[in-house]
């Protein structure tokens, strides 16, 4: 059974003779699905590429969302970061663009990886695929690093939500954005525990932030949401590798962010009927997409 | 609790927006199909909570539309749902309802078949693709899809069941949970069972052999993706 008190499984990963997070994960899902090592590796490189696809797609080209409203963002900020005028260096640029990418493909109903949800599903990818890009990572360590980001994921699953409508956006972005800077901690050579203080911090950050898309659609904020969230991976990992610490362990934070969840009000929680969706724009857009769709 | 695996949290593959409403919404429909067991000619569709707000613009319709006539979440098809439907000769109805205590991304169907059988089926969509279904033709059951599921109909006297579960015990198929119903007409009885192992598709013609038994279902976690 996966361990998800964090210390209990910190120490466990220690006692295995400084086991790594990723290997602990596929062990466990070994044990649970009976599948061998090669097939869940095979598995999950399948799922990268789909990743490195959307990752890229509409950076080069803009793509529209169906429902019209938004689309063109990547393919904008990459032309602009082409030039170097970047504020954020070339890794973390690059993450943002792939983040963006990632969200404007889902939005256009094209094949993503949910990740752990398809409102969230640039965040992994963009933090992953730009730390490898810049340190000439190999695909091994990507796919280990995948596994690294699930098993924070399944933390998060079993002891809270992943879901938008019951735990806000907090729940969504900000588990990826956990299992994103446990992953790049772990892969740039970080240990476990490291990890843990870089996916609490990740949630910390983000800790009440709510569900409130305009007009129901997984576009606005979600795809900015992606890009604002690859960005808080790389900072809490790149805390984590100096050595910074969260003073609250990561399994404590997630229950925390389960309790606000459930604290929080409906109208917050993936219905559309508080927050950005019933701001007098947010209103106006829903009624545009309505009539789209009668016409 | 619900044990999650690696690949409920990086995955699935799907065809956008939303894992819970067009990924997860897709699995539910085409669980239907597979219980149903053959074409289905009308749907209607009651949707709860955040489904009842948000179905248009997350297409959890097209993705419930989609899973019905077999088409999978991973599939681009899933777009075009109604055109196919219509091409089909399928109807199809969202109406939203409050279907009370149940999880916010709940939709309960009423599906016709081609053969004229009703059937009812009410699940949610609990979060990254993952389902939970939670009643079939009026009987309470607790499904994830994760498992294969045997239902069957069968005359309701001593020794059916019996029969039934003397077949899973000669393949050491263990039952893992089993919710048995009786129809109005009280001469039919519904049997719903999660277990665990694959199941061939020869345990299918073993099973109808048995004596009362009317239709046997299987349901494997591959069906629904």
């Amino acid at each position: 059974m996966f361990i998800l008190d964090t210390e209990k499984l910190i120490q466990k990963l220690k006692e295995e003779g400084d086991q790594p997070l990723w290997e602990y994960a596929l062990n466990q899902e070994m044990e649970r699905s009976g599948r061998s090592r090669e097939e869940l590796r095979e598995q999950m490189d399948q799922s990268l590429a789909v990743m490195e696809r959307s990752a890229s797609t509409a950076r080069k080209e803009p793509v529209q969302s169906v429902s019209g409203l938004t689309g063109g963002n990547a393919c904008r900020y990459e032309q602009y970061r082409g030039k170097g005028n970047s504020l954020l260096g070339e890794t973390a640029s690059l993450a943002v663009g792939m983040a963006l990418s990632c969200s404007e493909i889902n939005a256009s109903m094209q094949c993503i990886v949910a990740c752990p949800t398809a409102g969230s599903c640039g965040i992994v990818p963009a933090v992953l695929l730009a730390c490898a890009q810049s340190r000439g990572l190999d695909r091994q360590t990507l796919i280990n690093a995948l596994f690294t980001a699930s098993a924070v994921g399944i933390i998060v699953g079993s002891r809270a939500t992943v879901s938008g409508a019951e735990g806000g956006c907090q729940a969504e972005c900000g588990a990826a954005a956990a299992m994103g800077a446990a992953a790049v901690t772990e892969m740039l050579g970080g240990t476990p525990e490291m990890a843990f203080h870089a996916a609490a911090m990740a949630l910390k950050n983000v800790l009440g932030l709510t569900c409130d898309p305009v007009a129901g659609l997984v576009e606005i904020p979600c795809i900015k949401r992606n890009a604002s969230g690859a960005m808080n991976a790389l900072l809490s990992a790149d805390l984590a590798l100096a050595g910074v610490r969260s003073y609250i362990p990561f399994d404590e934070v997630v229950d925390a962010m389960y309790a606000i969840g459930k604290a929080m009000p409906q109208s917050v929680r993936e219905t559309s009927k508080g927050g950005l969706a019933v701001t007098p724009t947010g209103m106006r857009m829903k009624k545009e997409t309505q009539r789209g769709e009668e016409g | 609790m619900k044990h999650y695996g690696v690949f409920d949290m990086i995955g699935p593959v799907m065809v956008g927006p939303s894992s819970s409403h067009t990924a997860g919404a897709a699995r539910l429909g085409l669980f239907a199909r597979h219980l149903c067991g053959e074409e289905i000619k009308k749907a209607v569709f009651y949707m709860h909570g955040s489904f009842a707000e948000t179905y248009a613009g997350h297409g959890t319709d097209k993705a419930l539309l989609a899973g019905i006539q077999g088409i999978r979440y991973d599939d681009e098809r899933l777009k075009g749902a109604y055109e196919l439907a219509e091409q089909k000769g399928i109807q199809a109805e969202f109406i939203p309802a409050d279907l009370g205590e149940v999880h916010p991304n709940t939709v309960h169907m009423e599906l016709t078949t081609e053969s004229g059988s009703v059937f009812t089926m009410t699940g949610s969509s609990i979060g990254g693709g993952s389902i939970c279904i939670t009643e079939i033709d009026g009987v309470e059951v607790q499904f994830s899809g994760e498992r294969p599921i045997l239902a069957t109909r069968h005359t309701d006297e001593p020794g059916v069941i019996a029969g039934i579960t003397a077949i899973l015990y000669a393949y050491r198929i263990n039952i893992g949970n089993m919710q048995v119903n009786r129809t109005e007409d009280g001469k039919t009885a519904c049997m719903y069972m999660e277990l665990d192992g694959e199941l061939p598709e020869h345990l299918k013609n073993a099973l109808e052999r048995v004596y009362g038994v009317k239709q046997v279902l299987l349901l494997n976690p591959g069906d629904i993706g």
